[in-house]
């Protein structure tokens, strides 16, 4: 049994001029111990599933359709009250896109956390929660004697790292991490990611890793979900992804990465942009740059197809096939 | 001129003519302290370029990279006379344009120009594309609509704005992140320019729409043979654009080299690193890399000697905490910063 079952997924923003269909249903599982890249240009709905997960949707934000089931319990049913306390953090956390401004300026830092633990755990006394943030401290790779710093006197990748002490202060059994390597330099990414790693190996933790870029997922993640405009277009093993995708718009994004081991080449751009999500186009939401499209993908959104185990591809071409 | 016909020959390689020259170049940006602190303490300095020497070829992508912090930004605009530098000599096809004064300043800015790295704050959402693309040419005094427009006309179509008629009337909102980015080249191309500072071009777009713009630059060196100094933190990406590259730490220069063998076989400590820590796009690759460990030190108090050997994982000896390397050529075209590569020779 999957650790994460989602299925169906929609989420949509209500606005003035309309709902934003930014998330629409979005099915994906996670088995125990596992790593998932969600992957999509920004604003395709990666975000907005982390925070359909946690349940933490801004105002205006609504879960309309589907279920989200950690060890076989919906959570979308269940009151906030069990959620604050049995899900958030204990179950599943977040490690919030930037770090850099994503703590409260005028509190230390092991202040923060502390917080976080005794929240989540009420019994946890202050002293106990502090030598607690001192060992993830460590665990982390950061001088635990700096748990009284304020997050100004912590560098990016320290804010980075810090963040993912907080996000594993109570042992959840997943962990998103959203775009945790952007804005950071190459180097100190290259460390947060070994760091993800590392800590899923040794907590056995799940995780699932949100980026824009596709080469940080090919890194850590075992498997791939590959998101366009509010709609999970491919989902599988991370190499049936990288080498075997199916879906054109898979295809496009992994031919516009550039790699710094292949040969030069000229680089291959996906033309158009990625659709207003308040009028998203019909059928397959992909067909305006699609250079395979055929009458059929402005009439019918393609289903999710069980192509290979486990990997799925939402396109009208391998329905075809 | 020995090699007759100038610009870039159908193999690609490029005479050695010389566009851009630099020697010594400094920009110690003077940091505020309180009146106090001022009284006692000397006066500091973030020295975010710190005595670099490097030059430019006619026609080539000169690629600049380094993590944030190291200097890259600060020299694109230096060389462009943005701002001016605390010492040292910018030398563009022979003349020192630090010793310009503001009055023949502006008529070298037509020649030099930048590309921003973010296109949604680079153009005015008041203006429309017509308006972005003519503001140039007015500034330099050509103000004939009929002469206006048709150059727009030829930007236009040579970015890829097509048809040029359905964007002219729009403003900046009104179009994506690489059609705004396009824009933004056009405006640069507008005054027929011969060398460009494109300043992370493509960090703020998507993935998708990246190679458009990246494209763009590419022919545009084929077709009016403008040089580009490409500045770039990414070095997958500078190994598909660009010809030359020089990887900067701390405000100095650590390597130069063609760019096929500096990641093929990177001589400094920290390319190597650079280079290790880019993330691969296939799962099926084996890892076997290092990471180093530390983050980039403060550029107002940089280590002694060589500023890398605080987190350098071929640490020397006592050479590396005490003398500052010189940028040797060490190969043909291949300049390196470091003891390990100086010590052989």
């Amino acid at each position: 049994m999957a650790l994460l079952d989602v299925e169906n997924l929609t989420t949509y923003y209500s606005t003035l001029r309309g709902y934003v269909k930014a998330v629409e249903g979005v099915t994906f599982n996670i088995e125990k111990g596992e790593a998932l890249g969600l992957a999509g240009e920004s604003g395709c709905g990666k975000t907005t599933i982390a925070l359909s997960l946690l349940r933490i949707l801004p105002s205006g934000g609504k879960i309309l359709e589907g279920h989200v089931k950690i060890d076989d319990e919906d959570i979308l049913k269940l009151p906030e009250d069990d959620m604050r306390k049995r899900i958030r953090w204990k179950k599943i956390s977040l490690v919030f896109q930037g770090a850099m401004n994503a703590m409260n300026p005028v509190n230390r830092v092991g202040e923060q956390i502390v917080e976080a633990i005794r929240i989540h755990e009420p019994k946890v006394g202050k002293k106990e929660a502090y030598e607690r943030v001192r060992k993830l401290f460590e665990l982390v790779g950061v001088e635990p004697s700096r748990v009284s710093n304020y997050p100004f006197e912590f560098s990016g990748g320290m804010r980075q790292r810090a963040m993912i002490a907080m996000a594993v202060a109570c042992s959840p059994e997943l962990v998103i991490a959203d775009e945790p390597g952007t804005a950071l330099d190459v180097i100190v990414q290259a460390q947060v990611l070994k760091l993800l790693g590392e800590l899923k190996e040794k907590l056995g933790m799940s995780l699932i890793l949100i980026s824009h870029d596709l080469s940080l997922i090919a890194e850590v993640c075992e498997k791939t979900a590959i998101m366009y405009a509010g709609q999970l277009v491919e989902f599988g093993d991370s190499v049936s992804i990288f080498k075997k995708s199916m879906h054109p718009y898979t295809q496009g994004l992994i031919s516009a990465f550039p790699s710094i081991r292949s040969e030069r080449t000229r680089m291959i751009s996906i033309p158009g942009s990625p659709p207003d999500l308040l009028n998203p186009p019909s059928g397959c939401r992909f067909h305006p740059r699609c250079s395979y499209a055929m009458p059929i993908c402005q009439k019918e959104r393609p289903k999710l197809l069980n192509v290979n185990s486990g990997h799925t591809v939402a396109c009208h071409l391998v329905n075809k096939a | 001129m020995p090699f007759g016909e100038q610009g870039i020959r159908k193999d690609g390689a490029k005479l050695e003519e010389k566009i851009i020259e630099i020697t010594n170049l400094k920009k110690w940006f003077p940091l505020r302290t309180g009146f106090l602190s001022s009284l006692v303490r000397r006066e500091l300095f973030v020295k975010a370029v710190d005595n670099i020497s490097f030059d430019i070829k006619k026609g080539e992508i000169f690629g600049l990279a380094g993590e944030s912090g190291s200097g890259k930004t600060t020299t694109g605009r230096l060389l462009i006379k943005l701002i001016e530098p605390t010492s040292g000599k910018i030398l563009f096809k022979g003349e020192d344009i630090t010793l310009f004064p503001e009055s023949k300043t502006k008529a070298y800015r037509r020649k030099l120009q930048i590309i921003f790295q973010d296109p949604y704050e680079s153009l005015n959402p008041r203006m429309s594309i017509e308006d972005i693309l003519s503001e140039p040419l007015q500034i330099h005094g050509i103000s004939e609509d009929k002469e206006i427009l048709k150059k727009i006309y030829e930007v236009m179509e040579a970015v890829k704005l097509i048809p040029p008629d359905e964007f002219l009337q729009r403003y900046p909102h009104e179009l994506s992140g690489g059609q705004r980015q396009r824009v933004a080249t056009g405006r640069a191309l507008m005054l027929s320019p011969e060398f460009i500072v494109a300043d992370e071009p493509v960090s703020m777009l998507d993935v998708s729409i990246r190679a458009e713009v990246l494209n763009v630059i590419l022919e545009l060196r084929e077709r009016y043979q403008v040089t580009f100094l490409f500045i770039t933190h990414d070095l997958a990406l500078a190994r598909h654009i660009c010809d030359r590259i020089a990887v900067m730490y701390l405000g100095r220069i650590v390597e130069i080299a063609n760019v096929e063998e500096l990641v093929k076989e990177p001589l400094h400590p920290y390319t190597k690193a650079l280079i290790d820590a880019v993330p691969i796009p296939d799962p099926t690759v084996e890892r076997t890399k290092v990471v180093i460990k530390g983050e980039i030190p403060s550029p107002v108090n940089p280590p002694s000697g060589c500023r890398f050997h605080t987190r350098c994982p071929s640490f020397i000896g006592d050479i590396c905490r005490t003398k500052d390397p010189p940028l040797i050529e060490v190969q043909r075209n291949r300049f390196v910063a470091c003891h390990l590569h100086s010590s052989e020779k």
